[in-house]
């Protein structure tokens, strides 16, 4: 029987009541009084040498309250990048400057050149017409292999090339990993590119800057999925505040998937610009806007090289990537083509001998950072449509030869860095196998021939690391900054609870989960428990959400600062009821003496604590615990994708006739929220893999810059998703034993897909190898005709 | 958007006189006018809008058996009013946009300014319908003038289009994934004197009669007629969705797919 | 500036506005009604459909000024009388039919526009109405389902859960 609250109910989400009825609170609703509003002028060039930027004509328009440019930025600090990556032979990364306004050059379609401040927002942007800018323009560097290249013209000037770093991961001695090639039985090559998305949360990003002069205070409103991220970054490494000085709210946010983790210009403008102007300054980010200034992701172009022994034993495996950066370092984009990608290419295979190549590259593009999945996308797309490929060249069962090769002794240590300490892939396929009926697919392949299209069945399997990480292990890889997250459980007088914590919720159910887990703890009602979120000023120094992390760091934060309560009110429950703390035990809200039939209720506990008159004198008043909570490893959601898909042969249109989902996400809090997280990625993973695409002309000018040319998917692209997830290892080193199911979905169905559309084609006696995503009907329609 | 005056007038008469304000420009529905005003494309010194004009409303039916659509009347109005009396028009209407587009888009709108991809300049010279102004009227053969331009003069009002109703039609709409326009769509129109094939979003000068198609298919109508026939892809659209090649090829299967659903 | 008057959410309104001023910009910045969104400048999205006259639009693509008297509805009007969600909200929070909750009120707008309409729909007719609503965190999965339940289908009956 399902539960009805606590851990494993799907209870229903008690912040929907104000989504549905328009009480939301997002960042563009915020309005501060006195607030001006702040256009920027962008580039519409790709790269070019700024000559001159001439603001006197707009200065002096109707309601301009101010005019910026890159020179009022010259003892500012730039963007920071929170991840250095140390390159293969040793060197850190080539780490060029990221001015808020440009400086000397523009490097992207949509660098911010100036910003007019003014009364009103068309105020501001008839001034910013007025601006005179002379640039020289320079050959834009788009292509990344060419860019790689020598002599290749610079992105940046002071930089040696334009190559970020050129990173290994896996095998060092490339005469092992020749020799391994040599030997192979079969070898399998596959060139492919992950294609370019734009995360296109709903709502586009709003930052609001208020400074108060009299107690010298900022305060930011931001769309950010990691305020204290945004304080500490701003403060320490751009514009030189104290953070005791500086309050970050994000309040609610209209989905991130990556795109809000990074600390942007338009944030430190505003709070900068507050002070300077002396007046509230509210920047909300157009559409069009937004795609050229929200960070991008994938764009990863790759070889991928498989080898596999007499028996289809997978022996030895190698990629070379150039993962594309863009113009810049955002905040956490050097992470994701290395630590985030190179690391997941073992995926559920125990593959010996696996070399990974990454170049990251700058272009005259727009910074390209993590995007849902962030880097394990990437990785799960390539190895699997290699082994699906294998599968054909070979002429195996592609399920078989995946089982074959799993992992199916734990923990195991993959060639690439980590260890996976928990899993079953071969029970999670077994659930795959009956959730998606594969057995009826011959019979629904008839079917759709007889209807004259073309049917495909693609398998998919992924594994992801989850939960980042364990702060000592990060650091030396590089990361800036510690990945713990923290959680202050403040129990009020009368027994209700308000948990403070370091996760930001901006879709994900937090709400309504974290509570059914503190609740649970303490055997009390769901309601009486409530989550504070989103506010520096309100809750502990946490990191934030993103890589699936809120309920494994988080939450595990937040259970031991449950533990730290009940600890203290269990010594308070053995004063009431005078006996010995260690016979106390804790059961629906009541403390009782094991054995008797004494017992003092939650309430009567809490409030002693408040009014401690009755009391043990060495326990100190209150019921306030936090904790901090560093993990000892990734988790390792691991899944089985089946998707199939009709190809109308005509028109090389693909439709998603039947998707099915089986993961292993360990211990499950909300069953409900966990399957719309998994929906959400599908759907994400289905358009990626059929229509989105950020593509740019040779000229660096941006070709899908509004809806009207990028393709979202849309309710009627995508079909009912089939969901199971009741494989399950608990994760084996955190209190909750959860995994983390954010981003699954987004990883797991790209590669899904295309393997359906190519097993369609090939069913049909087209004998396509492969096909670019996003699979187009255009695409299609070529391959089956090329 | 820049500033602009508003003016919203309830006759004809009214609004060709305050259209002949230097840089006046009349608002149909404004789905496509107003997004163009956000990105600050156009600069228009006043906007008429044309929707409390009752003469311009609706859908009727004339003496002579022809469907008349007022040139203020909106998509979802044709999809509803025209659907008895022409079901393929109504069809094609229904198609446009989205729900919410459809109830403020209207055919006027759409019709003057011919984008390249739009549904009703198909529907429109696929029937070989009249466009009524407050001057004068124009035979569609007339009308469309590649991309963006069209027989109308500065100021001049689409006050209705008169559709002749054929023995058959249909619309066949391939969709762009993003925008959701015509990657190609066409209409094809079978009357007792012959039949009327255009098409829309492939080619680069607009709108298009496929007249070898249009041949072939008054010797024979039947898909089977069409096999061998194929526009030059030269004259096609190649952008991100769809090379010249693709394009030229889906004129074909629209083309017979709309054969075989009005055989 | 011209004085615009209208109906919303059943109380009389009006305001000074300029030509160029969205019905969307009148809701949320002169009447604080911040429910309706505003996702896109190019009218997909949907974020900020609200019903004039009964007829879902797109309040973004919408001139203030052509809204002059009409009755216009708002998601903040969607409730019951007592203020409970009604049908159709009720079953967005039931089915799980939201996450971040900005394309939310366009969804529940459009959904109230489309049952007016179409009473029973099929899973294909909901798909094919909400061609103008994107959402990115649902996969439409739970919207879909929720619109029916709201339509009084048995969304448990889906096969695919």
């Amino acid at each position: 029987m399902p539960k009805d609250s606590g851990i494993g109910a799907s209870s229903k989400r008690r912040e929907d009541v104000r989504f549905l009825t328009g009480a939301g609170n997002y960042t563009d609703d915020i309005n501060v009084h006195g607030q001006a509003y702040v256009f920027f002028l962008r580039s519409d060039i790709a790269h070019g040498r700024l000559k001159s930027v001439d603001t006197s004509a707009a200065e002096g328009m109707p309601g301009v309250v101010k005019v910026f440019t890159g020179k009022d930025f010259e003892g500012v600090g730039g963007m920071p990048c929170g991840w250095e990556v140390t390159d293969k032979h040793g060197a850190p990364m080539q780490e060029p400057p990221h001015p808020i306004l440009a400086q000397g050059k523009v490097r992207h379609v949509g660098d911010p050149i100036a910003a007019v401040v003014a009364d009103s927002l068309e105020q501001a942007r008839d001034a910013a017409e007025a601006i005179d800018v002379d640039i020289e323009e320079l050959t834009a560097v788009i292509d990344m292999k060419a860019a790689a290249q020598d002599g290749s013209t610079l992105v940046h000037d002071d930089l040696k090339n334009n190559i970020c770093y050129d990173w290994q991961l896996g095998e060092t001695d490339d005469a092992k990993v020749d020799e391994v090639f040599a030997n192979a039985a079969h070898v399998t090559t596959l060139d492919l590119v992950n294609n370019r998305l734009v995360a296109n949360p709903m709502e586009p990003r709003v930052a609001v800057g208020e400074y108060k002069r009299g107690t010298d205070e900022y305060t930011l409103y931001t769309t950010s999925q990691n305020p204290h991220v945004i304080r500490l970054l701003m403060c320490a490494f751009v514009l030189g505040l104290p953070e005791h000085k500086v309050r970050v709210v994000a309040p609610d946010v209209g989905g991130g998937f990556g795109t809000k983790i990074f600390h942007y210009a338009e944030e430190a403008f505003c709070t900068f610009a507050a002070k300077a102007c002396n007046r509230p300054v509210k920047w909300t980010s157009s559409r069009t806007e937004a795609f050229m200034s929200d960070a991008h992701g994938r764009d990863h172009v790759s070889k991928i090289e498989l080898a596999l022994d007499a028996e289809n034993n997978f022996v030895g495996l190698r990629t070379n990537t150039y993962a594309n950066l863009g113009a810049y370092l955002s905040t956490f984009s050097s992470s994701v083509p290395t630590w985030l990608h190179g690391t997941l290419m073992a995926g559920n295979y125990k593959t010996p001998v696996i070399q990974v190549n990454v170049k990251a590259m700058f272009t005259n593009t727009v910074p390209v950072d993590a995007y849902r999945g962030a880097g394990r996308p990437e990785a799960t797309f390539q190895l699997e449509r290699v082994v699906d490929k294998a599968a054909r060249e070979l002429g195996v069962d592609p399920i078989a030869l995946r089982r074959q090769n799993f992992v199916t002794q734990f923990p195991y240590d993959t060639p690439v860095a980590l260890t996976y300490d928990t899993g079953d892939y071969n029970g999670t396929m077994d659930k795959l196998e009956a959730a998606a009926d594969l057995a009826g697919f011959a019979a629904r392949r008839a079917q759709s021939e007889a209807n004259g299209k073309l049917r495909g069945l693609g398998i998919n399997c992924y594994i992801e690391a989850c939960g980042i990480a364990p702060s000592n292990i990060v650091g030396m890889l590089g990361a800036r900054a510690g990945l713990y997250d923290a959680a202050t459980v403040r129990v009020n007088a009368t027994g209700s609870i308000s948990v403070m914590v370091g996760a930001h919720s901006h879709g994900q159910g937090h709400e309504t989960a974290f509570p059914q887990v503190v609740a649970d703890m303490i055997g009390i009602d769901e309601s009486m428990v409530e989550i504070v979120h989103g506010d520096t000023s309100k809750i502990p120094f946490g990191m934030g959400t993103y890589g699936s992390r809120s309920l494994a760091v988080c939450g595990s934060a937040m259970v031991k600062a449950t533990e730290k309560v009940i600890e203290k009110a269990k010594r308070i429950a053995a004063h009431l009821l005078e006996a010995s703390e260690a016979d106390i035990e804790l059961k629906d809200g009541q403390f009782s003496v094991a054995g008797t039939d004494k017992s003092v209720a939650w309430g009567d506990v809490t409030l002693t604590a408040y009014v401690p008159h009755n009391y043990p004198l060495e326990v100190e008043p209150g019921l306030e615990e936090t904790a901090f909570y560093d993990p000892a490893n990734f988790t390792f959601p691991a899944g089985a994708y089946a998707c199939e898909v009709e190809v109308d042969p005509e028109t090389g249109q693909v439709s998603v006739e039947k998707f099915t989902a089986a993961d292993d996400f360990g211990n499950i809090i909300n069953p409900m929220i966990v399957d719309g997280q998994v929906h959400g990625g599908i759907g994400q993973g289905i358009g990626q893999a059929l229509l989105e695409n950020c593509a740019y002309d040779e000229n660096g000018q941006l070709l899908s810059a509004s809806y009207m040319d990028y393709a979202m998917p849309r309710a009627d692209d995508v079909p009912f998703y089939g969901v199971d997830h009741s494989s399950q290892t608990p994760c084996t080193h955190n209190p909750l034993g959860v995994k983390g199911c954010g981003e699954a979905g987004a990883i797991g169905s790209p590669p899904a897909v295309v393997n359906a559309v190519l097993d369609a084609l090939n069913s049909g006696g087209k004998a396509v190898d492969h096909i670019d995503m996003p699979v187009s009907p255009s695409r299609v329609w070529a391959a089956m005709n090329g | 958007m820049y500033s602009f005056e508003f003016e919203k007038p309830s006759t004809i008469a009214d609004a060709v006189a305050a259209l002949a304000a230097e840089d006046a420009q009349a608002l149909g529905g404004g789905q496509t006018l107003i997004p163009t005003l956000k990105q600050r494309l156009a600069s228009p010194s006043a906007l008429v809008s044309l929707s409390g004009i009752s003469e311009m409303q609706g859908v009727c039916v004339e003496d002579d058996g022809s469907v008349s659509v007022g040139g203020a009347t909106t998509h979802a109005t044709v999809a509803s009013e025209a659907a008895n009396t022409y079901p393929a028009l109504a069809a094609l209407a229904g198609q446009i946009g989205d729900p919410a587009v459809r109830n403020r888009g209207t055919i006027g709108g759409s019709v003057a300014n011919n984008d390249p991809a739009a549904c009703y300049p198909a529907g429109v010279l696929g029937s070989g319908a009249t466009i009524r102004t407050n001057t004068r009227e124009i035979a569609a053969d007339d009308f469309f003038e590649g991309m963006f331009s069209t027989a109308l003069d500065d100021g001049e009002i689409i006050t209705s289009v008169r559709f002749p109703v054929p023995q058959a039609a249909s619309y066949q709409k391939f969709l762009q994934p993003a925008s959701r326009f015509a990657l190609v769509g066409v209409f094809l129109a079978r009357f007792a004197d012959g039949v009327r094939v255009a098409v829309t979003g492939a080619s680069e000068d607009g709108v298009f009669r496929w007249s070898e198609a249009e041949q072939a298919l008054n010797t024979s109508f039947s898909p089977d007629a069409l096999m061998g026939l194929h526009v030059n892809p030269m004259n096609m659209i190649a952008d991100l969705h769809g090379s010249k090649d693709y394009r030229a090829h889906l004129v074909s299967v629209m083309t017979k797919r709309a054969v075989a659903a009005c055989s | 500036m011209t004085q615009v008057s209208m109906t919303v959410n059943g109380k009389s309104v009006s305001g000074d506005v300029e030509g160029r001023t969205l019905l969307s910009s009148f809701l949320r910045d002169h009447l604080s009604l911040t429910g309706t969104h505003v996702g896109c400048d190019t009218a997909q999205c949907g974020a900020c459909v609200v019903h004039v006259n009964g007829e879902a639009v797109k309040s973004c693509n919408m001139l203030a000024l052509e809204a002059d008297g009409t009755d216009v509805g708002t998601i903040e009007g969607q409730s019951n009388a007592d203020g409970s969600l009604n049908v159709i909200q009720q079953a967005f929070q039931d089915h799980h039919g939201l996450q971040c909750g900005f394309c939310t009120p366009g969804m529940v707008m459009s959904a109230a526009a489309l049952l007016k309409e179409n009473p029973r729909p099929t899973e294909a007719e909901i798909r094919k109405y909400l061609e103008g609503n994107l959402c990115r965190c649902t996969g439409y999965h739970n919207i879909v389902k929720a619109i029916m339940a709201a339509s009084g289908q048995d969304a448990g009956s889906i096969a695919a859960e």
